[in-house]
C-alpha cells in the first residue's frame, strides 16, 4: 500500500476549498512550472519537483486507487524517473534522434484541500501536444497532485495523470512524462 | 498487380526475403486470406470471461469477432455481425452482455451462444423466408473453434490440421504458462496493453527471435539502467532483481548472445532459449522451487522449471514469453500497421514476488511508457520507411545461414551463434502458407 495513493483515493475529488489568492497563486505556478521543465526538457530540475519518496503515476484503468502491484501505464519514484532520463538523453537513445518536442497547456486550477502544514491536493487539466517523427499528437487529461508544503516550496508526494484515451491503443510509445 | 504462385513463391530465398513482402498491399491482402484466415489465430484465455455474459472482442485476419461465457458456463466465438443488417453487435471492447445479445438497431436478440431469439413485431416475419433454425439467421460461428488449456483460438477456414497439430512443439509455451504455477492454473491480470506499431506484422515476430538486436538497440536502457542498480548499491542496498532485465542488455554488450539458441518447428513457430537466469537462490525464488516441489514432486517441478524459453513464437500470431508470464497478439492491421496486444498472467499459489516479477517485465518492457519497446518500435517503422525504397529488392538474413542443424524436421541454430536462423524459417513457412493450394481451403 502506497499512503500518497491512500490520501489521494481518500480525498474528495469534486471538492473546492476556500483558500486564499497567495495559495492558489503558488500552486498553479507549481503546476506551470513543473510543465515547462517538460516542455523545455530542463531535466536537471526535473528531480527537485518530487519529495524523496514521490511517486509519478498514471493508473492503466479509472477505478485504480494503488499504483504499487498492480499494471499502470506509468508508477515511477525517484530511482526510475533518474534511469528514464539517463536513458532518454543517452547519446545512443536513437529513438530520441530527433528529439521530441513537448507543449503543455495546463488549466482548470481548483485546489480540493489545504491542511494545517500548508500542504493541498490540486486537480487540474491538460492538454499537450507532442512533435515526434515530424507529426503531431496530442494528449489530454487530468492530473491530481499530492503537494507537500517544505521550506522550499511545494514538493510532489504523487502525482495522478489520467489520460482521456487511457486505454489506448498507443500510437508509439510515451518517452517522457506528460 | 495479381500475384501468382510462383511469383509469391520467388519472393523469398532460402537467405533473403523481397523487400514487397513487407510492402505490399496486394501481399498484405493475400496473407490475410492464405494465412490469417486458414489457419489458427488467437482469440483470447479462459480467465478474460469468467461469468456467464461477459465478452472480449478480438479480430481474426479481417473478420471481427466475440469470445463469450455462454449460460451454461461453455466459451462461445462469434462473429461481431447482426445477421440481419450488418449492424456490429457489442461495441465496447469488453463487457458482459447479460442474457442475451441485444442488437441495438432494431432489437434482434440473440442467445449467449448466437442462437437468434426474437426481434420486435415478430409475426411480421410469418410466410418469409426467415427460420429462427437457419444459421443464416443467427450470429455466425468461425468454422472452427478450439481451445488448448483454457487459450482459445478460431480458423475461419474448414479442414487443414486440427489445433493441437497444428501448434505442435509450440503448445508446450502453454503448458509453461500453465505449469509453472505450483496451484495449475494460470489467469489473466488486468485487460491487455494495447500498442500499433507503424511497421509490417513479419517484422514484429522476426525481431522477437532476432539475438543480435538487443545489445544494440537496447544499449541506452542498459546503461541507465546500470547507472540506477550502482546508485542503489552507493546507498547501501541490493538492486531488485527485475532490473537485471533491463542491465542484461548493457552487461552482454553488441556481441555476447551468442549463448541462446534458437530454434524453427514445424509450421512456422520458433524459439529463443531463456537468458535471463530467472532461477536465482534468493529467498523468493526458493520459496517458490518449494511450493512447485510440494504440488508437483521434485521430479516433475524440476521437469517442469528446466524448460527455458524465453520467447516462443507460435505462428503467425503470438508471442509467449512463459518465464515472466507475459503473451503478446498480434492483430495486423494494414501491410504497414499492426496492433499488439500484451497480456501478463498471474501463477496460481505462487509468492507474490514472483507476480511481482512478471509485473515489473509488463511495465519496463510492455506498457506504454516502455524504455525497450520504445527503440523496437522506432527500429521497425524505420524498417518500414527503409522498405519502401528499392535501393536493393532484398532483405538480408545471411546470419549463419546454410550452417543451421536440421533433426527430425525441426531446425537448430549453429552453436554459439546469433544465427537468424528464426527469420529465415519464418519466412520458409510464410512461403508455404502463402503458395498452398490457392483454390481450396488447405
Amino acid at each position: 500500500m502506497t499512503a500518497a495513493c491512500d490520501t489521494l483515493a481518500a480525498a474528495d475529488a469534486t471538492a473546492v476549498a476556500d483558500v486564499s489568492v497567495e495559495t492558489q497563486r503558488a500552486v498553479e505556478q507549481f503546476l506551470y512550472r513543473q510543465a515547462e521543465i517538460l516542455d523545455e526538457r530542463q531535466m536537471d530540475d526535473w528531480m527537485g519537483l518530487f519529495t524523496e519518496d514521490g511517486w509519478y503515476w498514471m493508473p492503466a484503468e479509472e477505478d485504480q486507487t494503488e499504483g504499487d502491484g498492480q499494471p499502470n501505464i506509468f508508477w515511477e519514484d525517484q530511482g526510475l524517473m533518474m534511469m528514464r532520463i539517463a536513458r532518454n538523453t543517452h547519446p545512443r537513445a536513437h529513438s530520441q534522434a530527433p528529439h521530441n518536442r513537448l507543449n503543455h497547456v495546463v488549466s482548470n486550477v481548483i485546489i480540493e484541500s489545504e491542511n494545517a502544514d500548508g500542504d493541498v491536493i490540486v486537480r487540474s487539466r491538460f492538454h499537450c501536444a507532442e512533435y515526434f517523427r515530424y507529426e503531431i499528437r496530442t494528449f489530454s487529461g487530468k492530473y491530481r497532485h499530492l503537494l507537500k508544503k517544505t521550506p522550499d516550496g511545494y514538493k510532489i508526494a504523487l502525482q495522478r495523470v489520467d489520460l482521456v484515451n487511457r486505454e489506448g491503443p498507443y500510437d508509439y510509445v510515451l518517452q517522457w512524462w506528460l | 498487380m495479381t500475384w501468382t504462385t510462383e511469383q509469391l513463391a520467388g519472393l523469398v530465398e532460402p537467405d533473403r526475403a523481397h523487400r514487397k513482402a513487407y510492402t505490399d498491399p496486394e501481399i498484405f491482402d493475400l496473407e490475410m486470406e492464405r494465412i490469417f484466415e486458414r489457419t489458427w489465430i488467437y482469440i483470447g484465455h479462459e480467465s478474460q470471461v469468467k461469468n456467464p455474459g461477459d465478452y472480449y472482442l478480438a479480430q481474426v485476419g479481417r473478420q471481427p469477432v466475440i469470445m463469450i461465457r455462454g449460460q451454461d458456463g461453455e466459451i462461445h466465438v462469434l462473429y461481431n455481425r447482426c445477421p440481419h443488417r450488418g449492424a456490429q453487435i457489442c461495441t465496447a471492447r469488453k463487457g458482459n452482455t447479460g442474457n442475451h445479445f441485444y442488437c441495438s438497431y432494431h432489437a434482434w436478440t440473440f442467445e449467449l451462444d448466437g442462437k437468434l431469439e426474437g426481434m420486435p413485431a415478430k409475426r411480421e416475419y410469418e410466410g418469409t423466408n426467415l427460420d429462427f433454425d437457419d444459421p443464416e439467421f443467427h450470429m455466425a460461428r468461425p468454422a472452427q473453434v478450439d481451445n488448448y488449456r483454457g487459450f482459445w483460438f478460431a480458423n475461419l477456414s474448414e479442414g487443414g490440421p486440427d489445433l493441437a497439430t497444428h501448434l505442435g512443439e509450440s503448445a508446450g509455451a502453454f503448458d509453461q504458462l500453465i505449469d509453472r504455477a505450483p496451484g495449475k492454473e494460470t489467469e489473466i491480470v488486468g485487460d491487455c496493453f494495447r500498442m500499433v506499431q507503424q511497421s509490417n506484422w513479419k517484422i514484429f515476430l522476426e525481431n522477437q527471435l532476432d539475438s543480435s538486436h538487443p545489445g544494440v538497440t537496447h544499449e541506452s536502457t542498459g546503461k541507465a539502467a546500470q547507472k540506477l542498480e550502482a546508485k542503489i548499491r552507493a546507498d547501501g542496498e541490493e538492486p531488485p532483481m527485475e532490473l537485471s532485465f533491463l542491465t542484461d542488455f548493457a552487461r552482454l554488450g553488441h556481441d555476447g548472445w551468442t549463448k541462446f539458441g534458437t530454434v524453427g518447428y514445424r509450421n512456422g513457430h520458433s524459439s529463443l532459449e531463456g537468458y535471463m537466469g530467472l532461477r536465482p537462490d534468493d529467498p523468493d525464488t526458493n520459496e517458490y522451487v518449494r511450493r512447485m516441489y510440494e504440488a508437483y514432486g521434485e521430479e516433475k517441478a524440476e521437469e517442469i522449471l528446466a524448460v527455458d524459453i524465453h520467447h516462443m513464437i507460435v505462428y503467425p500470431c503470438n508471442s509467449v514469453q512463459p518465464p515472466l508470464q507475459q503473451l503478446r497478439t498480434i492483430r495486423p492491421l494494414t501491410q504497414d500497421k499492426t496492433l499488439t496486444e500484451i497480456w501478463h498472467f498471474r501463477l496460481k499459489d505462487a509468492p507474490e514476488p514472483i507476480y511481482r516479477r512478471s509485473l515489473a517485465y509488463y511495465y519496463m518492457v510492455n506498457s506504454p511508457s516502455t524504455l525497450i519497446n520504445a527503440d523496437d518500435l522506432f527500429n521497425w517503422w524505420k524498417c518500414q520507411h527503409g522498405l519502401e525504397s528499392s535501393a536493393s529488392e532484398w532483405v538480408s538474413f545471411h546470419r549463419k545461414a546454410g550452417q543451421d542443424e536440421v533433426r527430425d524436421g525441426i531446425s537448430y541454430s549453429a552453436p554459439e551463434s546469433m544465427s537468424e536462423l528464426p527469420l529465415r524459417h519464418m519466412m520458409h513457412a510464410w512461403r508455404d502458407y502463402m503458395t498452398a493450394d490457392a483454390g481450396a481451403k488447405s
